[in-house]
This record gives structure tokens, sequence and C-alpha cells, in this order.
């Protein structure tokens, strides 16, 4: 099944502040499917899932080795634009991070800036985002109210529209579901699960139950070191390592 | 527990009441002098002091003439400053990470604040007045004036930028916006609160000053026609009045409007420009 | 092409901010270049130590200047510093929300005020009171420094709240959880850790008070001699500047830019102490926060 390879991470390691943060990963992460990145803090999650869309070129004093293919494509290819990439590989953080403008100008934030598009394009883009994200309903009365006035999983929500109506192919999500209520994670859950069909998911839970619950695979990281990864069953199912053992049952982390 | 130390609670009670008594006087000399100009001057504010030019030295007639030289100059100076000042500060928080050129930049700004407005007055006589042959006139003033305010103006929007979280920049990049976008689109509007503050604390001190204008844009008391015509400000026009003692009935209507204006400057266009921009951005 | 069309916006940032600082070099330029011969002419000792200012003699001595202008600003430091630390514990420690919320923009206030606004009210009110009551003309160096206290205070209170409301809650907790009273704990852990912000306030404050004219020249009387108290009127470097442009040509002029240069090398001083305690402050906190 090697041509569902949407990502493949060939030997990659990052070095921050000469500090090295990922050593030497290798992993393919697969089509229409959810893979989640997880382990204790400071594992390298955050860091490789910003180096996917070369998000972390916004600090300075990082370093990469290796190399990233998208389809087959490295995205650090000097004549490769870092802004189509980032269109591409789009982004929630783990703070609800919506801007200060109003519902509808968020969504459109990103369609906005390419230009050629038509403003019934436009409207057209943000209401499916919102409708993709389960968020329409909440908010088709109030496009024009401040962002800032939703509640936290709404604002959550939001993000993952405004990622939608990049109409990216990749969606990474950076343990999104942190500061929410189990209600608002359930429903984002439920978002991602109807996603999948059309995109490529990545995310870093924010606990090991999250990424029992949605992955279909897994990669278990820990002091910037892949320790192992698969399908969900093997890695939470019967876990190689112990190590990912330990962590999956509680022992650590 | 062992009850406190009789001379620590003494201290304490004479510490507290000293910084009280301290700071209720300050509030006190600040209304005594607000109060003591407008009780004397707001009854010299009428339509015609306004609307009428003054006659015989400021000694009869209005202030109208100075109003309008106040207002092209502190004009010219904003224009001058401002993208001066914003450029800077852009470049300082967005361009560029400490270094030396940022060290050099910021030492210079700051001493650029710290240097008194009559070195800015020899200056601008020097330099605008003299060696580019402006003559006195709302061109030399404003642009001397322009560079005293450019270190308030680049210090404020220097600051409303770094305080722009970080999180609406990644948002930003990571919807596929190049630097110049992230700065136009969230950047700077999530800035321009702060920007404005500086800006309209800039004008406060434009319509303030009096030592960097009276060497650079004269002290002439017609009406002003164009930017090579000398003018006398309001401050100026004060100042003459009440040191010569020519009318201290209009030196006091002046001085009363000027207070007025810096009030309103302060504290009126500070509530309207925070609840004009804050709709958005209001939890 | 296309690097050059991205990194543009960068490029003309970066030429205003040149053209920004060029300002300093271009204020320095002009008025060293203008009053440094008659420095050279007369003797840097002369000129500085020189008990007498004859223009029509020329006759170019500015140290009573120099001790006029020492003299208001430390007066000013006396009564102002105090007052201005107090104002800013008050404003970070002891006042409530709503006093805060008046306090503040009154303080902006009083910063916006014209300061031949200041002059005339001091004029006024203070002038009178000292001739009547304490003696001698009022216009006086004492005079000068009252006005001058007021007229510093915003520097002093706004540098020195910031700098006391920079600090680490843990400092104020810590103290307090030891039993200290909450004036121990300012005296004690929070003054001393506010220290470099609050000498730099204070520096920063005198700096405005040596620099300020207009209101100074309406008080202070002028007089170019040395002062006996601080009842005599005497002449500051600023005022000295302030009452003669307006007639003064040739020498007269180049001496009065020549006194612009002194009063400039003072300021700098001044600054660049202000800046360099600043920053040692803050890097010696970032220090302290690496160990923890």
């Amino acid at each position: 099944m090697e041509e569902n390879i949407k990502i493949e991470i060939k030997d990659f390691s990052f070095l921050y502040h000469k500090k090295q943060v990922i050593h030497n990963l290798n992993l393919k992460i697969h089509k229409n499917e959810i893979t989640s990145f997880f382990g204790p803090a400071n594992g390298g999650v955050t860091t490789l899932l910003r180096s996917l869309n070369r998000l972390f070129e916004l600090n300075h004093d990082t370093h990469t080795k290796g190399d990233i293919l998208i389809d087959g494509k490295s995205i650090f290819d000097p004549d490769s634009s870092v802004t189509e990439l980032r269109r591409k590989v789009g982004m929630v953080f783990e703070i609800p991070a919506p801007l200060p403008i109003s519902i509808f100008d968020n969504v459109a934030y990103g369609p906005r800036l390419k230009k050629k598009k038509s403003k019934s394009e436009i409207n057209d883009v943000v209401e499916q985002a919102l409708k993709q994200a389960a968020l329409w309903d909440d908010v088709k009365d109030r496009l024009k109210a401040p962002a800032m006035s939703l509640s936290g999983g709404q604002q959550q929500r939001l993000c993952i529209a405004r990622v939608l109506a990049l109409q990216p192919e990749v969606i990474m999500l950076d343990r999104a579901c942190s500061g929410l209520d189990p209600i608002s994670t359930a429903k984002i859950e439920e978002s991602l699960f109807q996603l999948k069909e059309e995109f490529t998911i990545v995310i870093a839970p924010h606990n090991v139950q999250q990424a029992i619950r949605i992955s279909d695979r897994a990669a278990f990281m820990l002091m910037g070191h892949l320790i192992e990864a698969g399908t969900s069953d093997e890695v939470f199912g019967s876990p190689k390592d112990q190590r990912t053992n330990d962590y999956i049952t509680g022992r650590f982390g | 527990m062992k009850p406190m130390k009789p001379s620590a609670r003494t201290s304490e009670y004479l510490a507290k009441g000293m910084i009280w008594a301290a700071a209720m006087s300050v509030m006190i000399v600040l209304v005594a002098i607000i109060v003591y100009i407008l009780i004397k001057g707001l009854p010299v504010l009428n339509f015609s002091f306004l609307t009428q030019n003054p006659y015989n030295m400021g000694r009869s007639g209005g202030i109208a003439s100075t109003i309008v030289g106040t207002l092209y100059i502190t004009l010219v100076a904003i224009l001058i400053a401002v993208p001066f000042g914003i450029g800077t500060a852009f470049y300082l928080a967005e361009y560029t990470r400490e270094n030396i050129i940022t060290r050099i930049i910021r030492f210079s700004a700051e001493s650029l604040a710290g240097i008194p407005s009559i070195i800015y007055g020899l200056f601008g006589f020097i330099f605008f007045v003299i060696y580019l042959g402006m003559g006195w006139s709302i061109l030399a003033g404003g642009l001397t004036l322009a560079f005293m305010v450019l270190p308030t103006i680049i210090r404020t929007s220097e600051e409303a930028i770094r305080a722009v979280p970080q999180i609406y920049r990644e948002a930003s990049y990571s919807l596929g916006a190049t630097k110049w976008q992230t700065i136009i689109k969230t950047v700077f509007p999530s800035a321009i609160q702060g920007i404005v503050n500086g800006i309209i604390l800039s004008v406060g001190r434009c319509i303030a000053e009096t030592a960097a204008v009276i060497f650079t844009a004269g002290s002439v008391l017609s009406m002003p026609f164009s930017l090579f015509d000398s003018t006398r400000t309001m401050a100026v026009h004060f100042y003459i009045l009440a040191s010569e003692g020519v009318s201290m009935e209009n030196a006091y209507g002046t001085a009363a409007l000027l207070i007025i204006l810096i009030f309103v400057v302060n504290v009126g266009v500070n509530l309207l420009v925070s609840r004009f921009i804050n709709k958005n951005q209001k939890r | 092409m296309k690097k050059f069309k991205e990194n543009l916006p960068g490029h003309i940032f970066l030429l205003l901010a040149l053209s920004s600082i060029s300002a300093l070099a271009l204020i320095t330029g002009f008025i060293v270049v203008r009053g440094a011969p008659i420095i050279t002419d007369v003797g840097l000792k002369d000129f500085a130590f020189g008990m007498s200012w004859a223009p029509s003699l020329e006759e170019y001595g500015i140290f009573p200047m120099i001790i006029g202008t020492v003299a208001v600003s430390l007066g000013a430091a006396l009564i102002g510093v105090p007052i201005g630390i107090c104002c800013s514990i008050f404003l970070s420690e002891f006042a409530p929300p709503f006093i805060t919320a008046i306090f503040r923009p009154a303080i902006q206030l009083l910063a916006g005020i014209p300061s031949v606004v200041y002059g005339f009210w001091g004029l006024i009110f203070i002038v009178p009171f000292i001739r009547d009551y304490l003696g001698g003309p009022g216009l006086s160096i004492l005079a000068a420094s009252i006005i001058l206290a007021i007229m510093i205070l915003p520097t002093v209170i706004s540098i020195s709240e910031v700098s006391l409301l920079a600090l680490p809650k843990q400092y104020k907790e810590g103290a307090l959880a030891l039993g200290l009273t909450h004036w121990q704990t300012i005296r004690i852990v929070m003054l001393p850790a506010a220290k470099s912000g609050i000498v730099a306030a204070v520096i920063l404050g005198i700096g405005r008070a040596i620099g300020e004219t207009m209101a100074v020249i309406m008080i202070v009387g002028n007089a170019v001699a040395m002062p006996e108290s601080i009842l005599d009127p005497v002449r500051t470097l600023t005022t000295n500047i302030g009452i003669e442009m307006g007639y003064a040509t040739g020498v007269h002029q180049e001496a009065l830019f020549a006194t612009g240069i002194v009063l400039f090398i003072v300021i700098m001083i001044l600054n660049a102490t202000a800046q360099y305690i600043v920053s040692s402050g803050k890097q010696a906190r970032g220090k302290e926060r690496q160990k923890s």
C-alpha cells in the first residue's frame, strides 16, 4: 500500500540552540488516517508538527537535518514556496488562537490572502468550512461578531474551520483539546472522524486516552526519540517497547 | 502567634499615612493648577475670542490665528514623525533580532527622548531656519517638533507591536500569510491602539511646546497662509502675553483653551479610540 | 527578484529606522559646529568656569549658570523624588482600584500641561508666597525648585511604578509569608529589588529638571550672579539660551550654542547612565531567573 503514503519523514533531526530536540526520526504518515504522536512533555512532538509546515522558522537558532517529503516532494526544496506549504498543511494550536477580528473574517483570512477570489466565492468557502467544522449552526446568525466572543470549544472549532477554508491536504492539531471540556472535545473528535475521509490528519493528543480513542496509527516519542510506531492496535494493544507500555499504563509521564 | 511589635505597627501606620499624604498632595496640586486656570480663563472663552484674530499685539481681539498656527505646526510635525516613527518601530520589533544595530537605534531613540526641547529649538533654528533657509516658518517649526516627538512615537509603537501576542503571528503564518501580510493584516491592527495613543501623546506635546517653537516658527501674530509663513502658537502666545504682561485676561483665556485641549487629547480621544478599536477584541 | 520583493518592506523599515537615528547625529553635529568655535576661542576653562557673562563686553563665562542649574535641579530632586516614589508605591501597592483609575490619567495630564502654564502658576502663587513669607525677591532658586519638582513627578512616578510592578510576585508573597508587615515588605524587599528602575527614574527626572526652560524662565529671576541662598534669583543654562536667543547675533549667538553644548553633554551623560542602570538591572534579574 505504498501509494497511500502522504508524508514521509526521513532521518529527520532538529536542533534548537545547538540542543538536539529530535533525533534521526523516520516515519511514514498515511493518507485518510489519523496519526497521533504522543508522549510526555518535551518529547519533541510539538517541534515535529511545527516542522511539517516549517513554522519553526519563526524562531531563531534552529537547524534541521534529514528531510520531510509530502507526496514525494521535499518541503525544504529551495524552489518550493513556504506559504503554499502552510496552506497545504494546516495547523490548529494548543491554545485557541482566533485573530481579534470577526468570526467570518477569521475563516476568510486564508482565502483572502490569495487574490482573484470574488465575494460570493469567499462566502461559499467560509460557509462550507464552518459546516465541516460543525460550527455553522452555532454562528450563522452572528458571523460579524468578534471571534473572541465564542466559547473556548467554539473558538477551537473556528480555528479548525479556518484551516479547512484553506482547502488543505493535511490537518495538524497540536494538543488542540487540552483546554476544553469533555463535550467540546467529543464534538471535535467526531468532526475529525468525518474529516479523515477527505484529509490526512496528524494530531498530538493531550493524553493517552484521546490517542487510543481516535488514532488509526500512533507513534510514541520520548526525549526526541521515536520509540515505536504502528497501527493503533499494535501500539496500544501490544506495545513492543517496555517504555511505551509503561507510559500507556500510566507508570510514568 | 506573637503580637506585632509596637514599633513595627507604628511605622506601618506612619508609612501608610506618609504615602497617602504624598499622593493626595499631588492630586491637590494638579487640581489647584487646573481649577485656577479654568476659573480665570473660562469666562474669557467665547465664540468671538476663538474666531477673532488678535489685535494690538494681543491686547484685544481673540486668538484665532494662534489656533490655526498651532494646528498647522502640529499637523506638519505629526505627518512627518509618524511614518518614520512607526517604520522604525516595526523594524525594531519585527525585522531584526537584538544586535549591535538595534542597540544603536534604541540608544539613539532613548537619547533623543531625553534631549531638552530648547536643544531641539537651537537645532531647528540653525538647521531648518538658517541652513536650509526656511526662515521662521510653520514648516521649520513643524519639522523641529517632528524631531522632538519622534522618540515618543518610536517607543510607544514598538511597545504596542511587541505586546501583540506571538500566537497571532503564528496563526497568521500558519494560514499561509507572508511576513508582510501578517504585519498588515494582523500585527498592525492589533497594535494600532497603542500606536494611536503614542501619536495622541505626541499631539499633546506639540500643542504644549514653547521653547522649540519660538526659535523656529517665530511669533508673528497674523493669520498664516502658507507653510513658509511665520506663526505664533497658542503656547507661545500665552507665554508672551503673560510674561510681558500684555493682557492677563487674554492670557488666562489662552491657557484655559490649552488646558482643555490637552485634557481632551489625553482623556477624550483615548476613550474614543479604545472604544472604537476594542470592539473586536473584547471577550 | 522575488526575494527582493519579499524583503522590500524590511529594507524600507530599515531605511526609516536609519534616518530616524540620524536625527541624533544631525542635532549633535549642527550644535557642536555652531557652538564649538567660541569655546576654543575663549578657552574651555574660561568658558566653563568664567564668572562673568557680559556679551556686550565679549565676556562669556557660564559658571554661575552651571551653579544655578545644579541648585535648581537638586532642589527639584530633593522635593520631587520622595513625593514621586511615595506616589509610585501608592499606585502599585496601596491605592484602591477606583483611585488608581483616576490617579494614572491624572499623572498623564500632569505631564501634558504646557510648561509655560506651570511657570505662570508659579509666578502667581509660589513667587508672591516666598516674597511675602520667606523674604527675597520671590523669583528664586526655591520657586523654580518647587515648580520643577511638580514637573518631574510624572517621569519619576511612571518609571518607578513600572519597575515596582515588574517585580516577581514571589518576592512580595515570600516576604509576607515570613511575617513581615506590608510596609516592611516594601522597604526591605521591594524597594531594594526595584532599585535600578527607581534610580533610573530619579536620574531621568533630574534630566528633565535640568532641561526645562520656559517654566524656569518665568520664576527663577535670571540674574547672572552667584547665589548665596535658595531665596536668591539665578540664571540656568536653559534660561540663558531662552532669554537671549531672541536677539543674539554673531559671536553672542555662538556663545548660546556653546551653552547648549554644555547642556547637551550633561543630559547625554545622565541619559546614558540611566540607560546603563536599567539594562544592567534587567540583565541581573534575567540571570537570577535563569538560575532558579
